[in-house]
């Protein structure tokens, strides 16, 4: 069993940054030797989560986001995390097509989109105190057969 | 970004990744030309673009509802094979067209 790698990032909540985010949890993930399916799929996910916490958490506020990201094995792990306002009702956040920001052309498909391009999503939230979503993905499914072969 | 109007119709030239940071300007330039030159169609031009999360379904969307109105309909041109799952997925194909081209 290799022991499970680790990083961290923290950063301004401007909308600028959506990109490095997204960049940087692929390039650490680049380790898992993932597919370009997989690379796009964490990618898509994470900029979900980080415009969320932009938009809903803080408001557009300037606050800080937290990334955690974390390797075990093939299993890929991603925490987004914000100190924001929290989510009243999560099952209702969660569900497609809910956003509380119709007038601003937000699809409410955000949380949708994480779960369908992650292996699963959990949400724990406080009013008040913020929300933590933390996701993960299995990387390199079905491609031992050759990874592990000898030549 | 570039957006070219012929007629009625407007052709927005999307960016290499399309999210909530563009989508803002996007959407305030969509509008102004749609608003001027009497837009009914819009087509969404992915050529140059390999990533886009919901915040682009949202310009998608909000655009259909102005023009849509008046009869219009909203276009996406040029998709590659990951553009056409997120648009799948979020079911804007239900109410956008996907121009197909032959593969070469």
């Amino acid at each position: 069993m290799t022991p499970a790698n680790e990083m961290e990032l923290k950063f301004d909540s401007r909308s600028a940054n959506e990109g490095f985010a997204r960049v940087a949890v692929a390039a650490f993930m680049t380790q898992l030797n993932p597919t370009v399916e997989e690379v796009a799929d964490v990618k898509t996910a994470v900029s979900e989560a980080v415009t969320n916490v932009i938009i809903h958490g803080y408001e557009k506020e300037v606050r800080k986001v937290y990334i955690k990201c974390m390797i075990e094995e093939n299993i890929f792990t991603v925490e987004v995390c914000d100190q924001g306002k929290g989510i009243e009702n999560i099952e209702e956040a969660m569900c497609p097509m809910y956003t509380t920001r119709p007038d601003q052309d937000r699809s409410g498909m955000g949380f949708a989109f994480m779960e369908a391009f992650m292996d699963s999503v959990e949400v724990e939230s406080e009013l008040g105190k913020g929300t933590r979503v933390r996701m993960k993905k299995a990387v390199g499914k079905g491609r031992d057969i050759w990874t592990t072969q000898s030549l | 970004m570039e957006y070219q109007v012929q007629e009625n119709c407007l052709t927005i030239y999307l960016p290499a990744e399309v999210d909530h940071h563009n989508a803002e300007e996007m959407k305030r330039k969509a509008d102004k030309l749609i608003d001027r030159n009497h837009i009914k169609y819009v087509i969404f031009d992915f050529e140059n673009t390999d990533f886009m999360d919901s915040s682009g379904i949202g310009v998608i969307m909000g655009r259909y509802k102005t023009i849509s109105l008046i009869g219009g309909e909203v276009w996406a041109v040029h998709t590659n094979a990951r553009i056409r799952k997120i648009l799948t997925l979020s079911g804007v194909t239900k109410i956008m067209q996907i121009y197909e081209e032959e593969e070469e």
